[in-house]
C-alpha cells in the first residue's frame, strides 16, 4: 500500500472516529466549563464568607483538609479565593467577548457593504492591531482607575480588529449572491439588507471566534492583575488572586498553581470547546473535513 | 523588488500615524492633569501653570497633537519626566535583555515548534499527532507567568539548577547568561510555540495531499526528502505568516516573562513608566513596539517574495 493509499484510505476510515472523538472532547470540556461556572456561581454557597475571611494566626498554610488549597499571606483560604475569583474572571470574560463580538461586528458589517469605508476602517484597524494589546490594556486601566467597565473596554478594544476581519471577509463573499441582490432590487434600505440577509451568513464563525475571544480575555483579565492593574484585594478575581500569590510564591506555591490551574483549565475548555464549534459549525475551516473530502 | 519595498513603506505610513494618533488621544483623554501628575500633589498654581506652558499643554489639544506628530516625525520621543533622560535613549538602554530574550526564544520555537508540527502532520492522526496537539492547546490555555512561576519552583527552589531571577549580559558572561536566561526563554517560547506548531501542522497537511507530493513519492524519493525537500517549502508561506502575526504575542510575552524573572528589559521599563505615569516615555514605547511590529511584518512581506516565486506584487 502506498502512503498515498494508506493516507486517503485511513483519513476515510477515521473521519468518522475523528468527529465523534472531536465531539467527545467537546462534549467533555462543555461539561467541565458548566462544573466550572456552577461553582463560581454557587461560591457563595459552597465556601461561605471564606474568601474574605482574615485569618492572621493562620497565614500561608498548605494545603490540607481544613483548607484544601492552603491560605494566602493573610490567611484567606484559596479555596474559596479560587471560586469566588471564578466570578469575576468568568463575567470579564463573557462580558469582553460579547463587547468585541458586537462592535466588531457593527463596523465589519458596515466597512464590507460600504466600500468607500474600507480603505479608512481598515488602516485604523491595522494601527489597533499594532499595538499591543496588553500594554494598551495596562495604560488604560492604570490611567482611567480599576473599574469593571475600563478592564472589560481595555481587553475589548483589542479584540475588534480580529472580529472586523472576519465579518468584512464573509461582507465580501456574500455581498454579490443574488438573494442580495434580489433585495436590493427590491428596495430594502442596506441596513436592513445588511441585517437582514448579510449578517445571518456571519453568525457560525463568530461564535467560534466569540468562544476564542471568552477564552483570550479571561487570560488577559489574568495578566492585568498579574501587572498590578486589576480589581482591587478585595474583590477576588483569578488575576489578582495570582497577583497577591507572587510575593509568597516560593514559601507557598500553592498561592499561585490553585488559582492558575483554575485559569488554566477554563480557558482550555473554552478553547476545545471552540475548536469543536468550528468544525461543526464551520466545514471551510474544518481541517478534518479538507482532508477526507 | 525596489518598488515592493517602496511600496509597502508607502503603505505603513497611515498605519503609523493611526497608532500616533491612538497613543496621543489615550493619555489626553483620560481623565487627570498630567501637569498635577508631574509636578505631585503639593505643587501651587504657579508650578502648575509653568508645567503646563513649558509641556504646551495649555494649547488647545488640536494644536498639541500636530506639534507632538512634528516631533515624532522628526525622531524626537521627548524626555522622560522622571529620570529627565531622553526616552530614546532610555530604551536604547534597556534594550539588550528583551533583545536577547526574545532572540533565544525565537530560536527555539522554530527548532521545536517546525519539526514537530511537521511530524504532527505527517503521521496524521496518530498519537503523536495528538500528543502535538494537546500540548499546543495547553500552551494557548496556561498563562505565560504560571509557567514561569513553576518552571522557577521546579528547577530554581526544589533542584537549583537555574537562578532564579535576573540578568547576565552574554557579553559580560555567556555561560551565566545562558544559566539566567533558560528558563524565561522557555517560558516565552511556549505561547509561540503552541501557535507555530499547530500551524505547521495545518498547512503541512493541505501540502501533504497535492499532486507534486505524490509525484515525489512516486519518482521514488525516500520519505524524509520529500517531506523537507518537496512538502515543507510549500507549507512555509502560512508559517512564516502566522510567524509575523506571532511578533503581537511575543511583545506582551516579553513584558509579562520581564517581569516575573526580573528582566530589566524594555517590558519592564513599560510597566514601571506606566504606574509611574510617565507619560513622554510610555508613549515612545507604544510607538516603539508599533514600529516593531509594523516593520517585521514588512519584512514578511519581502520575504514571502523570496520564498515564493508565485507571489507577485
Amino acid at each position: 500500500m502506498s502512503a498515498t493509499e494508506r493516507a486517503t484510505s485511513s483519513a476515510r476510515r477515521t473521519h468518522f472516529v475523528e468527529a465523534l472523538l472531536a465531539n467527545r472532547v467537546a462534549l467533555f470540556s462543555g461539561i467541565l466549563l458548566l462544573a466550572i461556572v456552577l461553582s463560581a456561581v454557587l461560591a457563595t454557597v459552597i465556601t461561605g464568607d471564606d474568601a474574605f475571611l482574615i485569618r492572621p494566626r493562620q497565614r500561608l498554610r498548605p494545603p490540607g483538609a481544613e483548607f484544601w488549597f492552603g491560605t494566602d499571606a493573610l490567611g484567606r483560604d484559596v479555596f474559596a479565593l479560587v471560586l469566588h475569583g471564578g466570578r469575576i474572571s468568568l463575567l470579564v470574560g463573557l462580558l469582553a467577548a460579547l463587547a468585541g463580538a458586537t462592535v466588531g461586528t457593527a463596523i465589519g458589517l458596515l466597512t464590507g457593504y460600504f466600500r468607500w469605508l474600507d480603505p479608512i476602517v481598515m488602516r485604523v484597524m491595522d494601527g489597533v492591531m499594532a499595538i499591543p494589546g496588553i500594554l494598551f490594556a495596562v495604560a488604560l486601566v492604570s490611567l482611567v482607575g480599576p473599574s469593571l467597565v475600563t478592564i472589560v473596554a481595555a481587553i475589548t478594544f483589542a479584540e475588534i480588529p480580529r472580529v472586523t476581519r472576519l465579518v468584512r471577509s464573509v461582507v465580501l463573499s456574500v455581498r454579490e449572491e443574488s438573494y442580495v441582490r434580489a433585495a436590493e432590487g427590491l428596495g430594502i434600505p442596506p441596513l436592513l439588507v445588511l441585517v437582514r440577509h448579510i449578517l445571518p451568513s456571519c453568525i457560525a464563525p463568530l461564535i467560534v471566534q466569540t468562544t476564542y475571544m471568552f477564552a483570550a480575555a479571561i487570560l488577559s483579565e489574568a495578566v492585568l492583575g498579574f501587572l498590578g492593574v486589576g480589581f482591587p484585594p478585595d474583590l477576588p478575581s483569578w488575576g489578582n488572586v495570582l497577583a497577591e500569590g507572587r510575593a509568597v510564591f516560593q514559601r507557598a506555591p500553592w498561592t499561585i498553581i490553585a488559582p492558575g490551574l483554575f485559569l488554566a483549565v477554563t480557558v482550555m475548555a473554552v478553547n476545545l470547546l471552540g475548536d469543536g464549534l468550528r468544525d461543526r459549525l464551520d466545514p471551510r475551516l474544518s481541517r478534518a473535513a479538507k482532508v477526507s473530502s | 523588488m525596489l518598488r515592493l519595498v517602496a511600496l509597502r513603506i508607502a503603505m505603513a505610513v497611515p498605519v503609523m500615524l493611526v497608532v500616533a494618533t491612538i497613543v496621543f488621544l489615550l493619555l489626553r483623554l483620560s481623565p487627570g492633569d498630567p501637569a498635577l501628575i508631574i509636578a505631585g500633589e503639593t505643587a501651587g498654581p504657579e508650578a502648575l501653570a509653568r508645567i503646563r506652558a513649558d509641556m504646551g499643554l495649555d494649547r488647545p489639544l488640536f494644536v498639541q497633537y500636530l506639534a507632538w506628530l512634528a516631533e515624532i516625525a522628526r525622531g524626537h520621543l521627548g524626555t522622560s519626566v522622571l529620570s529627565k533622560i531622553p526616552v530614546l535613549s532610555l530604551i536604547f538602554d534597556r534594550l539588550e535583555p528583551t533583545l536577547v530574550l526574545a532572540l533565544s526564544a525565537i530560536l527555539i520555537t522554530v527548532l521545536v515548534a517546525v519539526p514537530l508540527g511537521a511530524v504532527a502532520a505527517w503521521r496524521h492522526n496518530s498519537w503523536v499527532d495528538r500528543a502535538v496537539m494537546m500540548l499546543s492547546v495547553l500552551g494557548f490555555s496556561v498563562p505565560a507567568f504560571v509557567i514561569g512561576y513553576i518552571l522557577i519552583l521546579l528547577f530554581s527552589v526544589k533542584a537549583d539548577i537555574f537562578p532564579v531571577q535576573g540578568y547576565v549580559s552574554p557579553f559580560d558572561d555567556p555561560v551565566a547568561a545562558l544559566r539566567h536566561l533558560a528558563l524565561p526563554s522557555i517560558t516565552l517560547a511556549l505561547v509561540f510555540m503552541a501557535l507555530i506548531s499547530r500551524v505547521t501542522r495545518s498547512s503541512l497537511l493541505e501540502v501533504l495531499g497535492e499532486d507534486f507530493v505524490r509525484t515525489a513519492r512516486a519518482k521514488g524519493n525516500v520519505e524524509r526528502r520529500v517531506l523537507w525537500r518537496h512538502a515543507l517549502p510549500n507549507a512555509a508561506v502560512p508559517i512564516i505568516t502566522v510567524i509575523g502575526l506571532g511578533i503581537a504575542l511575543l511583545i506582551s510575552g516579553v513584558v509579562v516573562t520581564e517581569s516575573v524573572f526580573n528582566l530589566p528589559g524594555v517590558g519592564r521599563l513599560t510597566i514601571d513608566a506606566i504606574l509611574a505615569r510617565d507619560y513622554p516615555v510610555v508613549q515612545g514605547l507604544m510607538l516603539f513596539f508599533a514600529l516593531i511590529y509594523i516593520g517585521v511584518n514588512l519584512l514578511i512581506d519581502i520575504a514571502y517574495v523570496i520564498v515564493d516565486p508565485r507571489i507577485r506584487y
